[in-house]
């Protein structure tokens, strides 16, 4: 065959349609603006009745159940099939990502499936979350030290 | 008796195909071919019959199929000799259950999406050689089982590549019987080599997949002497739009013009009107489109000659995340129309 592995992947690039970049961004634009713009209409809200602190806790509170409603009715979903990373970023992307392998590994058992399955796809981020704040704990008592 | 040919056998009294069916979910029933498959089912979960999870699913598509076929041949599962099975799950559980239930002398067989080809070749060999007087030959894709094994779970809020393609809530089941019953003729089969070509791209399967399809089309014509236009049809599995256009470019490289090249991927769904990206996957795919759309029309003469050629890649979740290639293969059936009948 007249093919080697260095030209085909030429020829693959060529052949395979790019994202479209523009539209996907104004997506995510849009779609993770307004999930933030939700947040703080929330935020203020919950102001009214509450200090700073209570009322960022609750907003938190408030997406993430709005997200785990919106993943259980499967229309989560369907907007991020349109808004990738606008709904992968916020807090609600992060709610998705727990709440949708605990509804689809129901079937295999509460603790071999549902318990085992959760963080799934969110276990990286935890983990390396932590990592992160090891990292940055260690430097901030450093330069506390230093200073 | 069959004579080899380097990879292809060729079959001096044809097998035939002598009853199919076809399966569909939701949104197959939404794509073109729609009137040609068999059972529609618009509840692929079948919540009806309390089925208890997406692999149960996928086992029920194969048994109705299997179920329909065999109606349509007039004959009961215990009148079947062998069956030739395989779907996309790890270990081959669709089939597995479904030949639970039916009781039939069973061979599993995986091929990714290759596996339709693979399933006649050797039942074709089966029925030629006289090993087996009714073989059943058929497998099945689920989405929503695929999904959930092989990418994210389904309420998971991701976004699809343009390359990416869609895996067919689907299954199609075939009966061959030797050589002198009545139904489509399998000519010649053709066994696929494995193909790499560095792909690794699992959003790209059309791509990894287009040189097994080239190599095995090469192989064949080399063999023969033959160009696509002895062909009314050259039908691929798989490859989507992506890799249908990498095959027809590649094989215009090697000096033939596939002018009368179809793809499976491309025929089950409308790409204009249903998000498919590339288009369509899976095992029960270019299965599918054979039992709805191909078999049908060589039966009524309408095509007399058509070479079908699913393709599969032999990937697995954990070499694809060791960062290893995706390997390709594809299988070649020839298939002629009924002799006696109209253009035959």
């Amino acid at each position: 065959m007249k093919l080697d592995p260095k030209s085909y992947a030429k020829m693959v690039r060529r052949a395979s349609p790019p994202s479209p970049v523009g539209k996907d961004c104004l997506w995510a634009f849009f779609v993770g603006g307004g999930i933030c713009l939700a947040g703080e209409v929330l935020r203020q809200t919950y102001l009214t009745w509450y200090d700073a602190e209570m009322a960022g806790t609750l907003t938190s509170i408030t997406l993430i159940f709005a997200s785990a409603v919106a993943t259980l009715l499967g229309w989560y979903q369907k907007l991020a099939a349109h808004a990738g990373a606008g709904t992968l970023v916020p807090i609600t992307g992060f709610a998705n990502s727990v709440v949708s392998p605990a509804i689809e590994f129901k079937t295999e058992g509460w603790v071999t499936g549902v318990g085992a399955h959760i963080f799934g796809i969110a276990g990286p981020v935890i983990a390396y979350g932590t990592l992160a704040s090891w990292v940055w704990g260690a430097l901030y008592w450093a330069m506390s030290k230093g200073g | 008796m069959s004579i080899r040919r380097k990879d292809t056998l060729v079959f001096e009294k044809p097998p035939v195909i002598a009853a199919w069916a076809a399966v569909g979910g939701k949104r197959e029933g939404e794509g073109p071919l729609a009137s040609g498959f068999d059972l529609l089912v618009e509840d692929s979960a079948f919540r009806a019959e309390n089925c208890p999870g997406w692999e149960n699913a996928e086992t029920l598509l194969q048994t109705k199929c299997a179920g329909l076929c065999l109606r349509k041949a007039g004959i009961s599962a215990d009148q079947v000799t062998l069956a030739f099975a395989g779907d996309l799950q790890a270990q081959c559980t669709a089939s597995a259950y479904a030949m639970r239930g039916l009781g039939i002398p069973f061979a599993g067989l995986y091929g990714a999406c290759s596996t339709m080809a693979e399933g006649l070749c050797l039942g074709a060999a089966f029925a030629g050689a006289g090993y087996s007087e009714r073989t059943l030959v058929m497998t099945s894709s689920h989405f929503c089982a695929a999904e959930r094994q092989f990418r994210t779970p389904l309420v998971y809020g991701g976004k699809r590549t343009p390359t990416a393609q869609w895996t067919a809530t689907a299954a199609g089941a075939c009966l061959l019987r030797p050589a002198g019953a009545a139904g489509v003729p399998v000519l010649s089969v053709t066994f696929g080599r494995v193909q790499d070509y560095g792909i690794r791209d699992i959003n790209n399967m059309g791509a990894a997949m287009m040189p097994a399809a080239a190599s095995t089309l090469l192989a064949y014509f080399h063999t023969f002497d033959a160009v696509p236009g002895d062909f009314d049809a050259v039908i691929t599995g798989d490859l989507g739009v992506v890799g249908s256009e990498l095959l027809r470019a590649q094989m215009a490289r090697e000096g033939y013009d596939l002018f009368n090249h179809l793809d499976c991927g491309c025929l089950l769904y409308d790409r204009n009107r249903q998000d498919v990206q590339a288009g369509g996957s899976g095992p029960g795919c270019s299965a599918s489109v054979l039992c709805s759309w191909i078999l049908p029309q060589l039966r009524r003469g309408e095509w007399k000659r058509v070479l079908f050629l699913a393709t599969g890649a032999l990937m697995s979740q954990t070499t694809f995340l060791q960062g290893e290639s995706i390997p390709g293969i594809a299988h070649a059936v020839e298939l002629g129309t009924p002799k006696g009948e109209k253009n035959g």
